[in-house]
């Protein structure tokens, strides 16, 4: 294998994880408040042909993930309506969102399918990017991957240093105490899940606008299910969700590689490998049994109305 | 007074029977009803578009003799047969059902059926009123590798594949002893992404079979990703099912295309006449199924001669894309000198010949 070649396997690898870092970092927040949204699938679908649309009519990149993220963020809202304000069960509403958003995408791209997009182009950043080795790799991407890399350190911020990403963590350990203490439990729940939906709806819009760029039905293909998977063997850490898409998005990669290579592994074991090995290594790298009960929010998945729970 | 009433009634759907008995008799005498199946979408490029050009080249050359109706994205399996089924019940007489998952459905439909023709196309099964179609892809394939054979300068080619079955595989041998006969240095590099039509895979084996070398590209499976990144990286393309030069200006060199407009046209006619049997079709560049899209500017006038004679030859039947000698990838002979493969060869081929690189997923 060529410098080169190894050098393009690393580019590709941070495409194809981006959409995971979005829709994984969205959710985590979501879950953080102690809310469980499984509708991420659905959501970054909707998003996905929200943008896509938006791009094929107006050519504008800010149109188009303005759109996908307030199609997501709307999702998201039925799901808060459902789970937040009438209490409904919220694995359940999480799962008919997101077979709620395989449909909705799919009808909202009866005319879209097999329409090409010209794609985002690269920014290369002047004289950074001419840099050997990591000029490339670390300063010739599209612009929503830059945006990822902001993401992540927003994300960070705010849940460790800062004041409303501590209250965000308080009421996703104990809803009770937040509320005693004076602070809206619904409300920052809410506006958690919007978040979430909205960061759903990106990762779907830069599936659909910069990555194929093309819309197909179900085009999202796992990625919604595999991010919700990042977060819990991430033990809701940022960071690790973080490495554990770029590493989904590597053994993706990766097993065209190998083919081309002609290497004898069967495809269809090499098609399994990127949720094998993820998960895989997010459960060694996150095997501290104490660790992993100090960061999962303790009042995961149940719901919380102020006035039910006095 | 009530009596008067329900005679009265009684009268009125009388008549309302007589003019539903009237309308329907002149129905009767009305033109064709032909029914369309598809798989996916039409789309503008890519299998289904390709069958409903073929749906309406039917109508046009047939018009006033035939109407036609298409139901689009129909899943294999259960949903198929209650499709078929509407399709038959509702007057079609004549029924294409477009992909191979839509076998049992059709078969099972028209027992139902008797007095409905049935024509089910890459499937195996026949019956007194189901007929088979599909094309000889691999002739185009052939036709297509002189064309890859000729404007490689890296000798390296790629095949984005769907599918290891005899169908995808017959179109890489084929591809490749194309390529072969202008160019014996040539190899063939094919990434499997197992699945028909998911872009962002054929993306993603395109740009791995690019960073290794390939610089003329080609695929079985059926989105417009791999010309599309062809055009991006600045490599050749090689389309299929459609011409896709307007996703690849610069990259897109060809495409092995196939085309319905007459087997529909004629099939419709020999329904209309009463002539038609249950058959096995199974087309190339002769019956008019399998044709190349317009070649590219930059390929060389002497190159579009030879492929323009190749086809020709294979057209009138003097070249068979299968004569021997042909070996295997390990140099075992399948077919001596001056020999050909039967029908039967090629419908179970599970070898590659030599030139084509890696290993058939088993």
């Amino acid at each position: 294998m060529n410098p080169e070649t190894l050098m393009n396997i690393l580019i590709a690898t941070i495409a194809a994880g981006t959409p995971l870092v979005y829709a994984a970092l969205g959710e985590l927040i979501v879950e953080k408040s102690g809310v469980l949204n499984l509708g991420v699938e659905g959501m970054m679908l909707v998003g996905a042909i929200s943008g896509f649309i938006t791009m094929a009519k107006t050519g504008s990149l800010l149109l188009a993930v303005s759109a996908g993220m307030l199609a997501g963020a709307l999702m998201a809202m039925v799901f808060g309506v459902l789970t937040l304000s009438l209490m409904a069960n919220q694995v359940a509403s999480g799962l008919a969102l997101t077979i709620f958003g395989a449909g909705l995408s799919a009808f909202m791209g009866i005319n879209y399918t097999s329409v090409a997009l010209e794609g985002v182009p690269e920014l290369h950043i002047p004289l950074l990017s001419q840099l050997p080795v990591i000029g490339p790799l670390l300063f010739s991407y599209d612009i929503l991957i830059y945006c990822s890399f902001l993401l992540l350190g927003g994300v960070l911020w705010f849940l460790y240093r800062s004041r409303p990403g501590l209250i965000l963590k308080a009421i996703g350990e104990n809803p009770k105490s937040g509320h005693a203490l004076g602070y809206s439990v619904l409300r920052i729940r809410y506006l958690a899940v919007l978040f979430g939906g909205a960061m759903a709806g990106l990762g779907g819009v830069y599936l659909a606008v910069a990555y194929t760029p093309m819309w197909v039905e179900g085009m999202v293909a796992g990625r919604g299910w595999v991010s919700l998977a990042l977060v819990v063997f991430a033990t809701w850490r940022p960071l690790r969700v973080m490495i554990g898409a770029y590493l989904f998005g590597g053994v993706t990669i990766l097993q065209f590689h190998i083919q081309g290579f002609g290497i004898e592994i069967p495809a269809q074991f090499l098609s399994m490998l990127p949720y094998l090995a993820t998960i895989l290594v997010l459960v060694i790298i996150s095997r501290d049994q104490h660790l992993i009960r100090l960061n999962s929010p303790a009042s995961l998945g149940l719901t919380f109305h102020p006035e039910k729970n006095q | 007074m009530k009596n008067m009433w329900i005679k009265s009634m009684l009268g009125l759907f009388t008549w309302v029977c007589v003019m539903a008995g009237f309308t329907f008799s002149v129905h009767a005498a009305d033109p064709l009803k032909v029914g369309f199946v598809y798989v996916s979408p039409i789309g503008d490029a890519g299998w289904t578009y390709q069958h409903d050009l073929g749906r309406l080249a039917m109508e046009k050359n047939l018009s006033g003799k035939v109407t036609s109706k298409f139901i689009e994205s129909v899943p294999e399996g259960a949903e198929a047969e209650r499709v078929i089924r509407d399709l038959a019940k509702s007057g079609h007489k004549l029924i294409f059902t477009t992909s191979f998952g839509y076998m049992n459905p059709t078969i099972k439909v028209a027992k139902v059926f008797p007095k409905t023709i049935f024509e089910h196309s890459t499937g195996y099964k026949q019956s007194r009123n189901v007929g088979t179609y599909m094309c000889r892809f691999y002739e185009g394939r052939y036709l297509t590798g002189i064309v890859a054979g000729k404007m490689t300068k890296s000798n390296k080619l790629g095949y984005v594949a769907a599918f290891p079955i005899p169908e995808v595989i017959r179109g890489i041998n084929a591809f490749c002893l194309g390529a072969k006969s202008v160019n014996p240095d040539i190899e063939i590099k094919v990434i499997w992404v197992n699945s028909w039509f998911d872009p962002g895979k054929e993306r993603e084996a395109s740009e791995a079979l690019i960073d290794q070398g390939v610089d003329v590209l080609t695929h079985h499976t059926d989105s417009t990703a791999p010309t599309m990144t062809a055009e991006e990286k600045g490599v050749y393309s090689i389309g299929y099912h459609s011409d896709m030069s307007k996703y690849g200006a610069n990259a897109h060199l060809t495409a092995t295309t196939h085309v319905w407009d007459s087997y529909y046209t004629r099939i419709a006619q020999e329904v209309l006449a009463g002539t038609w049997k249950s058959e096995a079709v199974w087309g190339g560049i002769n019956d008019g199924m399998i044709a190349l899209a317009p070649m590219s500017k930059s390929i060389p006038a002497d190159v579009v001669a030879m492929v323009k004679e190749k086809e020709k030859a294979i057209a009138d039947g003097s070249f068979h894309p299968f004569s021997g000698p042909i070996q295997k990838q390990d140099g075992t002979e399948v077919i001596p000198a001056g020999k050909q493969l039967t029908d039967k060869d090629l419908l179970g081929m599970n070898y590659y010949v030599q030139g084509v690189l890696g290993s058939i997923p088993k």
